[in-house]
């Protein structure tokens, strides 16, 4: 069951050849046998899925069903869930319970879906290696001595050793495109604002946004004709009509025009990661697109924006941490200052205190204008880059990454490294445009993504364009071997 | 833009953090080093550029001034470290003189 995709599995439920009760006894015992060694899921929700498992199957039985009713998927632990912990991977939120749902999980329970349980992350989404949680690393189930990526790591892992079908990432510099990449999965990360933001727990607001993470495009497709929409909520949320992204699958790309950015074919890439995605190419002109060069010539500024950006937006929201209405608080603080001080200096992790370190410095008096809106400049150039680009071509490509996956511990100690596994997802959140990652084959024997980047809400054309490859190539469809039986 | 001890104790002080006094010097140069990657942004001429703050350029919706919450008190008071008669608990801020 494990090695189908989340559209076949619909298929199944649908022609009643399975019940969603036995597929998500499936996935639990996987979950049971293998998670201890991958560390993927935060908390387990065994009891409450075959629950809405028994409940789907009745809504089924009785004609009341949805194409997702059933399916057991996995939420990232960002998303608020009503009673169920939600920790954002830190030890600040250890103890938190959301007391409501975030729309995507609404969303999510209103098509019918299972929650399996919540996935493990970066502290707060802020990494690239799922080394910065409060619960422990996650591992690649490709080598488990490597990086699954982050910060959505724990569900890339765990879609990628069958675990779950189908989960939930959010992306504010990468952090569903670099893990989809290093575990071998699609992942896509939607317009800014195509996604109400409502209960996902904020890092940085300008940038954050909710996607799908599966096996394939088509899987993609069906996740986030349940999550796209306009939300009242959510004051950055898009109010523009959610088209159904399973129709326009079987499009041709006849014709399609595509760019590949010369900066994004530098010295920094992978040698044999090229290749890969030069034999993508040659896929792509042989199903009859059109590729052409292009330029983004303010690239290389992308992730010294970022890095303001980020840590400035990611300090001012999480101020709000301060050990009173919620979380951790500190034990027999002496008075409020020390309450606040030690609530928040036990409560967060060494990367998140240096993020907030950062975004405070570039947003104190007298350093506003060099640092904070100088990146905002940077990113009305970078915007403008794509805007150029997009009059001659209908999708960017590029890969996903700069390398395969990295060892456990090789970049921890070194953050500028560690932020320049980004360097190629960056600047489409800064831009906010939509982007996704599918794999596209293997350097030895570990995954490698291939990046496509459209337009404003041209989501229904970049899971076209990603599907069209995936008919015709089969890099999606491989698992880990030691963990296909 | 190198950072000196002071500094750090300044920036860890404004966003309510503890920094060890042995872990300031660490602290300084790594920062630095984030700093300096940062200044980068510096290559660029951008006098006449406008700041770009939201990607699509919107205008903040509105909405009409109607309660649409229900009163939810007593749920997120569940959570909290230290509540007493509706009211959340913090250390006596005001002496009593």
């Amino acid at each position: 069951m494990h090695t189908k995709t989340l559209a076949e599995l619909a298929q199944a439920l649908q022609t009643k050849t399975i019940s969603s009760v036995e597929l998500t006894q499936h996935y639990l015992a996987r979950i049971k046998k293998y998670d201890a060694q991958l560390n993927s899921f935060i908390t387990v929700t065994g009891d409450a899925a075959l629950n809405s498992a028994a409940l789907a199957d009745k809504q089924r039985a009785e004609n009341n069903a949805g194409p997702l009713t059933g399916i057991p998927i996995a939420q990232k632990d960002i998303f608020c869930t009503d009673g169920t912990k939600t920790s954002c991977g830190s030890k600040m939120l250890d103890n938190f319970i959301a007391p409501y749902d975030a729309t995507v999980i609404q969303k999510f329970n209103q098509a019918g879906t299972v929650m399996l349980g919540k996935t493990n992350m970066d502290e707060f989404a802020m990494g690239s290696s799922n080394e910065n949680s409060f619960y422990g690393p996650v591992a690649n189930p490709w080598d488990l001595t490597c990086v699954p990526g982050g910060s959505s790591g724990g569900s890339t892992a765990a879609i990628a050793a069958g675990l779950a079908p189908g989960a939930t990432g959010t992306d504010t510099g990468g952090s569903i495109r670099q893990p989809a990449a290093l575990c071998g999965i699609s992942g896509l990360k939607p317009t800014y604002g195509r996604v109400s933001r409502y209960g996902m727990v904020a890092f940085a607001s300008s940038l954050d946004q909710g996607g799908p993470l599966a096996k394939s495009a088509e899987d993609l497709a069906l996740l986030l004709n349940v999550m796209a929409g306009f939300d009242p909520r959510d004051s950055t949320s898009v109010n523009q009509a959610v088209p159904d992204y399973t129709q326009t699958l079987n499009q041709s790309v006849e014709g399609l025009r595509i760019g590949l950015p010369k900066e994004y074919f530098t010295a920094d890439l992978n040698p044999q990661m090229a290749q890969l995605i030069e034999n993508a190419i040659k896929v792509y002109e042989k199903l009859g697109a059109k590729i052409q060069q292009i330029n983004l010539p303010h690239t290389a500024l992308s992730a010294p924006a970022y890095y303001v950006i980020a840590p400035a937006e990611c300090s001012s929201n999480l101020a709000r941490y301060d050990g009173v209405r919620y979380g951790y608080r500190c034990a027999n603080p002496k008075d409020l200052e020390d309450m606040y001080k030690r609530t928040r200096t036990e409560g967060f992790g060494s990367e998140v205190k240096r993020r907030i370190m950062i975004g405070t410095y570039a947003l104190s008096a007298g350093y506003f204008d060099a640092y904070y809106l100088k990146a905002q400049k940077i990113r009305r150039l970078i915007c403008n880059d794509f805007a150029t680009a997009f009059k001659s071509v209908d999708v960017i490509l590029s890969p996903s990454t700069p390398t395969p996956a990295f060892k456990k511990g090789e970049k921890a100690n070194d953050p500028i490294s560690m932020y320049l596994s980004d360097i190629y997802t960056i600047a489409t959140n800064l831009a906010g445009l939509p982007a996704l990652s599918i794999p596209a084959g293997f350097v030895q024997h570990l995954p490698v993504g291939l990046q496509l980047i459209g337009n404003f809400f041209a989501e229904d054309l970049l899971l076209n364009v990603a599907h069209q490859y995936q008919q015709v190539t089969n890099w999606h469809r491989v698992m880990p071997e030691a963990y296909q039986s | 833009m190198s950072l000196t001890p002071d500094e750090v104790k300044k920036i860890a002080h404004l966003a309510r953090i503890n920094v060890i006094e042995e872990d300031i010097l660490p602290y300084a140069k790594q920062l630095s080093r984030i700093l300096a990657f940062i200044e980068q942004m510096n290559t660029v001429d951008t006098a006449t550029i406008e700041p770009l703050a939201h990607p699509l350029d919107l205008a903040q919706p509105l909405r009409s001034d109607r309660i649409t919450e229900t009163d939810l008190r007593s749920k997120f008071q569940k959570i909290a470290p230290e509540v007493e008669a509706g009211l959340y608990l913090v250390p006596k801020v005001i002496d009593e003189a």
